[in-house]
């Protein structure tokens, strides 16, 4: 629920829900068994294959699509999730013309990649639709491992830990697990509830413990986990917002990106939530896109991210810019906010233009002034420090191991220096680190 | 514009192309719509005795798919004709009528006994055809009664039904043969011993497409059953042409008349048939799987090539290819070549290197100086073409010829100017010097 400054036009309803449901539908539909057996056939199983290599959990993605091919999808999926247990997750938000599909050989030929994203998806919903889940928990080692977040990282790291025979507790502050999977990722490249079924089907493994409502530094601490753990895995995200610093940003209008997400995706029917008729974003991450793109899908009139560099620089791939701009968002760069306005009739934020000078960026002295009901920042988020570990510019440092500098406490996904903030590289971090705790428990 | 015209055998069309008997050919409405489309001639369905034969009525067909379920192959447990024989002479009588410019050839298949055949040429006969083709093809369901290839893999039965019919009519006479045999030029000999006219190659290969795993049955099943089928399509062309090769250059059978048949599926393919000395060509899965339009093309297609070869009528390129049909005996052993990468056209997705380390001589890197780099190691490299055929980019991956004086630097001999064959080899125990 968006509030928006004094005054402004902020209301819900502005499309009829059936509008809203139809915005929100699945970004890439799945693919049917004859499409992806079209889609398969164009992989040309490539010798130590550049998509693979690319994949940040290391998918054996020729082998899974020549199984596809050979009409075993479950085989598929199968190979999928040994490297990767939130396959299903990552097939659908994975910027994979950045990743795998970028890579792929016939990218280089035709700009053509293989449609590695959707043929993952394919084979994950049909081994996921049979209810069974593939893997058994490993001989008990009778070993008790603490897993705190149960995001992405979280997810992955209980997972391999339990099916190395481990008895892991999984720990959330937030009612629902999920992490950004429940509360983050934009709602038409996850509808129909797959979080929470995702979550469900890795819990599905046994021998993971969950306990959401349970908060790190309020309810538990790393002393005590340590104490009643052989080891501790630390996935908590960042929980944390930049501020702009700049004046007015304490105005009722000026709210937080991820918050009004994480609302949207926690609504029971979006049509129902209050959005701004003119909505500003600031940023130029993924978070700006995706609070950009869902402000238009709700009804916004007007959308315009503000981003202060070149648009090389967004940290969005190109494809989530192209999408927004087709959605019908403006994308303005090189320009700064200085102030945010609320006076009278007069609501919005100014700028100042920017250039990339001798010592960084610059501003250039001119400014412009945006009119806004409501202003979402999306500058990035920062870690809700917990007591203990050592951090670096705001993020937990582990070593190649994601051991951090506390004994016996490994930790991964977004709150780490190492990462990338995509699932894929906190699934791979969760997964590896579960790895390095079972070679040091099992030493 | 090239000529199209074909003369086969004295019987006359406007272009190359007919319709095989089969499905197609089956009924005057069908060989109507075909003529209307344009196709040059048809090989009518073939006749049998009455009373007339039946079909299952379960599937008929199985098929072999490549990607987006591109039909490759097409198996088949049709038998001939199951019509009366009187309506099918009625409309064959009707058809060449209204058709006068077009091939109207009739299939046949009696039983081996001499006065079936002279009856059955007399009707034929009588209805204006301009030829007959005698089945000796089919592979299943009339083989199990004495006909069809049961006649076809016995070149002495072959010889005699042919002389028979050669006996009892003015009618060309075409023999169309089976390729379930080890070598096709003894029935091709023996047609022509009985004065074949021309023979027509290739019918159906014994098959079975592929079984269901479930049923645990040959598909296409029927009531639990299968039956092995007869095998057609893109598949066969390659035994086909083969087999079109092997009579064209057999000197026995020189100037033996031959329609190819077997996969024929655009201009292209029509060609290849013709230049290894097919007269002409006859189509049957590629009508069976896109219908009749597809004519349109194979006629264009073919007179555009040959305006560009500067083939003025068919004829002039028929069995251009034959006399480069040679026995693997006398291939020139002095010719030295060796794989090239297009570093520019290389699209790096290694499959060159996996199948050449894999399976062949280890002669393509996978890396160079650290990085994806894949090149040919010519020490290595026995020109086996392995990489050309399985590069997915055309022309990445080439052959080059080492002029004669250079070193092949797998061998360290210097590469011959003059031809040597394995006649000549002194590795074969029966090798002749060369002077
Ligand atoms: C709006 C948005 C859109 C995104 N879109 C994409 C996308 O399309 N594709 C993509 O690859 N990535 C996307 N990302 C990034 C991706 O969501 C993250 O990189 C990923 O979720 C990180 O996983 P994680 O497990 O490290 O952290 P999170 O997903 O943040 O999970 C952390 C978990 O820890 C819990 N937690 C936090 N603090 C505590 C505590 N003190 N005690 C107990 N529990 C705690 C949280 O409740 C949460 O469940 C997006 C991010 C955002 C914000
Ligand atoms: C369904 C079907 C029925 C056939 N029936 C006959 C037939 O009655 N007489 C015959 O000589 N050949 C018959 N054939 C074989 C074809 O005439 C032809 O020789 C063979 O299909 C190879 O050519 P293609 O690859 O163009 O199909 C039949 C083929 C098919 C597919
Ligand atoms: S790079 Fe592309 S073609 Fe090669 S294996 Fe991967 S998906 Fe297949």
């Amino acid at each position: 629920m968006t509030h928006g400054f004094e005054g402004a036009d902020v209301k819900a309803g502005r499309l009829t829900s059936e509008q809203v449901a139809a915005n929100f539908a699945d970004l890439h539909p799945p693919l049917t068994r004859h499409e992806a057996a079209v889609a398969a056939d164009r992989c040309y199983f490539c010798y130590d294959a550049p998509c693979m290599t690319a994949c940040p959990t290391g998918i054996d993605i020729a082998m899974f699509i020549r199984q596809i091919a050979a009409d075993n999808p479950s085989g598929a999926a199968k190979t999928i999730f040994d490297q990767n247990i939130l396959g299903g997750m990552c097939a659908r938000v994975c910027p994979t013309e950045t990743l795998c599909e970028e890579a792929c050989v016939r990218e280089a030929a035709e700009g053509k990649p293989v449609e590695i994203g959707r043929l993952q998806r394919f084979a994950t919903d049909h081994l996921m639709a049979d209810g069974v889940h593939p893997y058994q928990p490993g001989v008990s080692t009778g070993r008790k491992i603490a897993v705190v977040g149960a995001g992405p990282a979280g997810l992955a790291c209980a997972h391999r830990l339990a099916l190395k025979g481990h008895a892991v507790t999984l720990f959330d502050a937030k009612p629902k697990p999920g992490g950004l999977n429940e509360y983050g990722i934009a709602a038409y490249k996850t509808p129909g509830g797959f979080a929470e079924a995702e979550v469900d089907f890795v819990l599905g493994i046994g021998n993971i413990t969950l306990e959401t409502g349970k908060a790190l530094g309020r309810d538990i601490s790393i002393d005590g986990l340590k104490w009643d753990y052989d080891a501790v895995f630390l996935g908590i995200g960042l929980g944390g917002v930049n501020a702009l610093c700049v004046p007015g940003e304490d105005l009722s209008g000026v709210e937080d990106a991820v918050e009004f997400i994480a609302e949207l995706r926690s609504a029971e029917d979006p049509s129902a939530l209050a959005i701004g008729r003119r909505v500003v974003v600031i940023g130029g991450g993924m978070t700006a896109i995706d609070a950009a793109v869902q402000s238009k899908l709700l009804g916004a009139e007007d959308v315009t991210i503000v981003y202060r560099r070149g648009q090389e620089s967004m940290n969005a791939s190109l494809f989530e810019q192209d999408l927004a701009q087709t959605k019908g968002v403006a994308i303005k760069h090189w320009a700064k906010p200085v102030r945010v306005v609320c006076e009278g009739e007069r609501r919005g934020v100014e700028f100042e233009y920017t250039r990339s000078g001798s010592g960084g960026l610059e501003g250039t002295g001119e400014t412009f002034f945006v009119a806004a009901d409501v202003v979402l920042k999306a500058i990035g988020q920062t870690l809700e420090t917990p007591e203990g570990p050592a951090t670096e510019r705001g993020r937990i440092v582990v070593d190649a191991e994601l051991r951090t500098s506390l004994d016996g406490v490994w930790a991964g996904g977004d709150c780490v220096a190492a990462g990338d903030d995509l699932t894929v590289t906190a699934v791979a971090q969760g997964r590896d680190a579960a790895e390095s705790i079972h070679r040091a428990l099992t030493a | 514009m090239a000529d199209l015209r074909s003369d086969f055998v004295g019987i006359k069309s406007p272009n190359p192309f007919w319709l095989a008997s089969a499905p197609p050919t089956d009924k005057e409405y069908n060989v109507v719509r075909a003529f209307e489309a344009g196709w040059g001639g048809v090989v009518w369905k073939t006749l049998g005795l009455d009373p007339h034969i039946v079909n299952v009525n379960g599937p008929r067909y199985g098929a072999v798919w490549g990607a987006d379920r591109r039909l490759l192959g097409l198996n088949n447990i049709e038998l001939i004709t199951d019509r009366p024989l009187q309506t099918n002479l009625d409309e064959i009588k009707a058809v060449k009528r209204a058709w006068p410019d077009r091939a109207v050839v009739v299939s046949l298949m009696v039983p081996c006994e001499e006065v079936c055949w002279t009856e059955i040429l007399k009707q034929v006969e009588d209805t204006g055809a301009d030829g007959v083709e005698l089945n000796f093809g089919c592979p299943h369901g009339m083989s199990e009664r004495g006909m069809g290839s049961a006649v076809g893999q016995v070149p002495e039965y072959i010889e005699m039904v042919t002389r028979w019919c050669k006996q009892n009519t003015r009618m060309p006479v075409i023999v169309k043969l089976t390729p379930n045999i080890t070598d096709i030029r003894y029935p091709a000999r023996a047609a022509k011993k009985g004065g074949a006219d021309a023979v027509s190659l290739i019918n159906t290969v014994s098959s079975i497409t592929s079984v269901n795993l479930d049923l645990m049955a040959p598909e296409p099943t029927i009531d639990g059953k299968g039956s092995h089928g007869g095998y057609c399509g893109p598949a066969v062309k390659p035994i086909a042409l083969n087999m079109v090769a092997e009579i064209a250059r057999d000197a026995e059978m020189a100037g033996l008349p031959i329609s190819g048949i077997g996969g024929v599926t655009t201009w292209r393919d029509a060609a290849e048939f013709m230049a290894l000395g097919a007269g002409n060509v006859q189509v049957c899965t590629a009508a069976m799987t896109y219908g009749f339009r597809i004519v349109t093309e194979m006629i264009d297609g073919l007179s555009r090539w040959m305006d560009g070869k500067g083939y003025a009528r068919t004829s002039d390129f028929t069995g251009l290819a034959t006399p480069n049909v040679t026995d693997w005996q006398y291939l020139n052993l002095n010719y030295v070549a060796k794989a090239r990468i297009d570093q520019d056209l290389c699209i790096k997705c290694g499959r060159c290197h996996i199948v050449c380390e894999d399976t062949s001589h280890q002669a393509i890197t996978a890396t160079k100086d650290g990085a994806r780099h894949f090149e040919v190691i010519d020490a290595e490299c026995v020109a086996c073409n392995l990489c050309v055929n399985v590069c997915p980019v055309e022309g990445c991956i080439t052959m080059e010829q080492m002029p004669a004086g250079t070193v092949d630097p797998r061998t360290g001999r210097t590469v011959p100017a003059e031809y040597g064959n394995w006649t000549q080899h002194p590795n074969n125990p029966s090798s002749v010097a060369a002077e």
